[in-house]
């Protein structure tokens, strides 16, 4: 237990620390520069149905991975806020939760576009959709939980609550509950995943560096979202 | 360091290996050999150029507020 919170404080003032820094900003730029060339430009498999559209693979999956990844820097700054009961902590953790619902509209409109051209239609009603899209109301209520409370301490609490529940929900939503039933999307009720037969190397050259670049560019968002509150926060309690 | 370059240079080389296969379903080869591709990709490039600019110049401006503090 000591050792897991050494190392919670030390991450926290790593992220603090980075915050205002550039040299990782330079790199997101880079990754997605050439997520971008690469992924055009380099070559892919040849699958029929899929044909072009398997480079959506480097686009549509990283949405949901820079999703994730402010999401759990939210979860984290959750926890943080119920162990201190800074009134920073409750700030980052919800401006990473309004960067994460960003991508997490982009992920659904980038896979409800390319379901259109290989399962037939936007909304098949899939359950990777449907539990997707009960996740993301489940977020929605989050923030109208939030923003329904004007005691400062009190909405902190509660949401920094509801969004430690909400994470492990969403997960099971998202990434569990389809894996057991019937869906179309890869990796899914028996449907092999593309790291099974089309993941080859020359994607794997491009993927990766997606998902890492997309990543960094929500954490990017997030942190900028977080450093307008912080100074909204302090011109607030001045007056 | 070395290491790390021939860790690079081995799992690039797969691209150069990779033949593209005579027969099989269709891809976007009409499309390449007309040499287009090129230009969605400048354009997408530009766009990504001028979101990062544009995200960098926010950055620097937030910088300059907080400094102020």
């Amino acid at each position: 237990m000591e050792i897991i919170s050494q190392i919670a404080a030390n991450f926290y003032h790593f992220l603090q620390g980075q915050m205002t820094k550039m040299w990782w900003k330079v790199g997101t730029v880079i990754l997605l520069f050439y997520t971008i060339i690469a992924g055009f430009l380099l070559g892919v498999p040849d699958k029929y149905i899929l044909n072009e559209t398997i480079r959506n693979l480097y686009f549509h999956v990283p949405m949901w991975m820079a999703m994730l990844s402010v999401f759990v820097m939210s979860v984290f700054y959750s926890i943080r806020y119920l162990d201190k009961g800074l009134e920073k902590d409750d700030l980052a953790s919800v401006e990473c939760v309004n960067t994460g619902m960003f991508f997490y509209v982009l992920g659904l409109l980038t896979g409800m576009l390319w379901a259109k051209y290989t399962w037939g239609a936007y909304w098949s009603g899939d359950p990777k959709q449907n539990s997707a899209a009960i996740a993301f109301l489940l977020y929605c209520a989050y923030l109208v939980l939030r923003n329904s409370i004007d005691e400062e301490q009190k909405r902190a609490k509660i949401s920094a609550i509801y969004n430690i529940f909400a994470f492990p929900i969403m997960i099971v939503l998202i990434f569990v509950i389809p894996r057991m039933t019937d869906s179309l999307h890869p990796g899914n009720g028996g449907n092999p995943a593309f790291g099974r037969y089309d993941l080859d190397g020359r994607m794997r050259a491009v993927f990766y560096p997606a998902m890492a670049g997309w990543s960094l560019l929500a954490v990017w968002i997030a942190t900028i979202r977080y450093r307008i509150r912080l100074i909204e926060y302090k011109n607030n309690s001045l007056d | 360091m070395k290491k790390l370059l021939f860790l690079i240079l081995l799992t690039l080389s797969n691209i150069a290996v990779f033949a593209q296969s005579g027969t099989g379903p269709e891809m976007a080869d009409v499309f390449r050999s007309s040499g287009k591709i090129y230009v969605v990709v400048a354009i997408v490039v530009i766009i990504l150029a001028g979101l990062a600019i544009y995200l960098f110049s926010i950055d620097r401006r937030l910088r300059k507020i907080e400094k102020e503090k």
